[in-house]
């Protein structure tokens, strides 16, 4: 009911601009529906520039936001709030010593932040080994990562089967492991519960106590699941015989507090290690925040791309209606002059034309908003690719194409109901 | 006496094409009562279409004037006019002007689309019985490139019928048709004239001009003379008497 009201409401709008008055609109929309049948090659290929343009739109935009949003899914996935130090290389002596021989990170730091730090709530060092885990007589290359009870929690990791180790475990560098899908699968078989089995890395030994939940590959393409992780004092001791830490993995109270955190750790940090008023840090502190806005910048460049391509698809569409539009009202200028010939008025011809472009406009548009829904998700099925429909990518390209279509069909014929009826009917 | 339906007094109409300019129609006066048959004869480019145009109101004379069933044209405006054409004119063309992929039946109703006053109903109502009246009962649903000529013509007709005109208004209408065609189209305005139309016909065929009542010749832009028509050609009779052969040739078309 609601809606018939506005639909007379509109007729009316549309009828009080055009200035039309004492018209029978119904006998207009059934004339206008006559000439669309009568043309059905000409209005499907009116109305296929319009579903081009809207559905090109919808699925480009709404596979670059998808790509925009998978970043984002994958880096919350990286952690809870995440703030993480590394050190920096360190010049010593001219010499550059590298990452992996950077040696500023101790228990020491760990200890420092846990005090200073208010806004850091969770907090593991992370130490890594690189090597060869052996069961009887096979071997899988993988990284083994050392850290405390808190690391889980942090990088939102789950136990799936088994359990994860305790504080004594981390205290006493007991030999035990948690091990990742891919490694499971490339010793014992996937599928095999390997709790209780002893594996060997670097001639230690490791009995297996948990599995690690998979969480697939990230968007840098690196498999997540392939490594093992064990308390980082066992690491330390049986594997590398090394102090250091490769990094510090930490999370904010909340997600408002990552920056706070990160000024708080860098307070405490340059502290522990003495540097001097000026002097640079010899660490590298990173939020998750900070990942999130240089991987979004990237697939924004693929959005405006994506869009640019779509815009181009849409002004094409355009120019196919404005095309068929226009060479329409020319070959059909003896119709219009029939039509004036027997009593049409110039109005009368000008709404016929306008509301034949509105259908088709409007039925295009729909179309097109549907087919370029489909087309998304099934690109985001075939393709594996998450797909966002934006709203407004609907809505507008909805709109343009519409008011293109209705521009186009009643531009030329505004110029054709014109003239007189004997120019029109003579037309040639 | 009868009514008079079209006062027509020193009408001048002029084209300009670049710098020339054509002097149509040069000062033309007229009068036709209700029930007349008029043939509007001359050569070709002596102004016929011209005046039959401005008579139905599809062109504007430059001066003069024209009085139409008691309405002055020059007091109208261009709306005025195309409602003027929907409920007191009817117009037959030479060359049918049907709308293409169109049945027949929707080509008569057309002129009722634009008058408020007839809802669907009688809108098909009337336009079946102006198909029956030009004897095309049979062939309403046919679109105009299943008809013949003469047909695609009598369909014309029964949309120049539809509105009830006051008068009726043919430009050449038998121009594109062969002679047995163009005497059953003659039979067929000579049944609607004896039933009170009012005719105007324009044609530069003498033999077709017989089968009207009135003759006005144009020359150069100007009524040469106007004769009534003493031995008045009676078109069912002279179908009988068309040869065989011609009949034989022409029926199918
Ligand atoms: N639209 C027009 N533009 C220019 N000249 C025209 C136009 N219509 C008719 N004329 C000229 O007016 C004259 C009369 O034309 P018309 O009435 O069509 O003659 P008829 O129908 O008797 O053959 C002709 O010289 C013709 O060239
Ligand atoms: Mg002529």
């Amino acid at each position: 009911m609601p809606l018939k009201c506005l639909k007379i409401c509109l007729w009316r709008m549309l009828l009080k601009l055009l200035k039309v008055k004492e018209m029978n609109i119904s006998n207009l929309l059934k004339l206008a529906i006559y000439a669309l049948k009568r043309n059905r090659m000409r209005a499907l290929l009116t109305m296929l520039g319009i579903i081009i343009g809207v559905a090109s739109v919808i699925a480009m935009l709404a596979i670059g936001e998808g790509s925009k949003k998978s970043i984002k899914d994958q880096i919350s996935s990286m952690g809870t709030n995440l703030v993480s130090v590394s050190p920096t290389s360190q010049h010593r002596g001219g010499v550059e010593l590298g990452n992996a021989a950077a040696v500023s990170l101790t228990i020491k730091d760990m200890d420092a932040i846990r005090a200073e730090c208010p806004s850091v709530s969770d907090l593991s060092p992370e130490v890594r080994a690189n090597g060869q885990a052996v069961f009887s007589n096979k071997n899988w290359p993988t990284s083994l990562f050392g850290s405390n009870t808190d690391y889980l929690r942090i990088k939102l990791i789950e136990v799936s089967e088994g359990r994860s180790f305790t504080e004594q475990e981390v205290k006493g560098a007991a030999k035990v492991c948690l091990i990742g899908e891919t490694v499971l699968e490339n010793l014992f078989g996937k599928g095999t519960n390997p709790i209780g089995l002893s594996i060997r890395y670097k001639k230690v030994p490791f009995t297996i106590i948990g599995l690690l939940k998979s969480k697939g590959t990230n968007t840098y393409g690196q498999d997540q699941d392939d490594l093992l992780l064990a308390p980082y004092t066992t690491v330390q001791k049986r594997v590398l015989a090394s102090t250091f830490f490769n990094s510090i993995q930490s999370s904010a109270i909340d997600e408002f507090s990552t920056k706070k955190a990160a000024a708080e750790m860098e307070q405490a940090l340059r502290k522990s290690h003495k540097l001097k008023e000026g002097s640079e840090n010899d660490f590298r502190i990173r939020t998750q925040e900070d990942l999130v806005t240089t991987s979004s910048s990237v697939s924004n460049v693929l959005t405006i791309l994506l869009g640019a391509i779509a815009g181009i698809s849409l002004l094409v569409g355009g120019i196919g209606i404005m095309n068929i539009m226009y060479v329409s009202v020319t070959e059909r200028t003896r119709e219009i002059g029939l039509r004036m010939a027997v009593g049409g008025r110039g109005k009368d011809i000008l709404m016929q034309f306008l509301i034949e472009s509105i259908l088709l406009s409007i039925i295009g548009g729909v179309i097109g908003i549907f087919v370029g829904i489909g087309a998304s998700q099934l690109i985001g099925l075939l393709m594996k690719w998450p797909v966002v429909v934006l709203p407004a990518s609907v809505i507008l390209s909805f709109l343009v194409c519409t008011v293109i279509g209705v521009f186009f069909g009643w531009y030329p014929a505004r110029k054709a109901a014109g003239l007189n009826p004997i120019d029109a009917l003579h037309y040639e | 006496m009868s009514k008079i339906i079209i006062e027509v007094k020193d009408l001048t109409k002029e084209f300009h094409v670049g710098d020339v300019t054509v002097r149509a129609l040069k000062g033309v006066n007229l009068s036709i009562t209700e029930g007349e048959f008029i043939a509007i004869m001359g050569a070709s480019g002596s102004g016929k279409s011209t005046m039959l145009n401005i008579l139905g109101c599809l062109e504007t004379p430059n001066s003069g004037s024209y009085i139409l069933d008691g309405v002055d044209m020059s007091e109208l405006n261009k709306d005025a006019l195309a409602a003027l054409r929907n409920q007191k004119l009817g117009f037959v063309f030479q060359s049918y002007n049907l709308l293409p992929r169109t049945s027949a039946i929707e080509n008569v109703e057309l002129p009722l689309f634009y008058n408020n006053k007839v809802d669907a109903k009688e809108r098909r109502e009337r336009a079946e019985k102006a198909l029956v009246r030009v004897g095309l009962k049979d062939r309403m649903g046919h679109m105009p490139n299943q008809l013949s000529g003469g047909q695609q013509q009598r369909v014309a007709i029964a949309r120049s019928l539809v509105n009830d005109p006051v008068v009726i208004l043919a430009d050449e209408a038998t121009g594109n048709l062969d002679t047995r065609t163009s005497y059953e189209i003659m039979a067929l305005f000579q049944e609607l004239n004896s039933n009170g139309k009012t005719i105007v016909f324009v044609t530069h065929e003498m033999d077709i001009a017989r089968f009207t009542s009135r003759n006005i010749v144009f020359r150069d832009g100007q009524i040469l003379r106007t004769e009534d028509v003493k031995e008045r050609f009676n078109a069912v009779e002279m179908l009988k008497n068309l040869p065989v052969a011609d009949a034989v040739e022409t029926s199918k078309s």
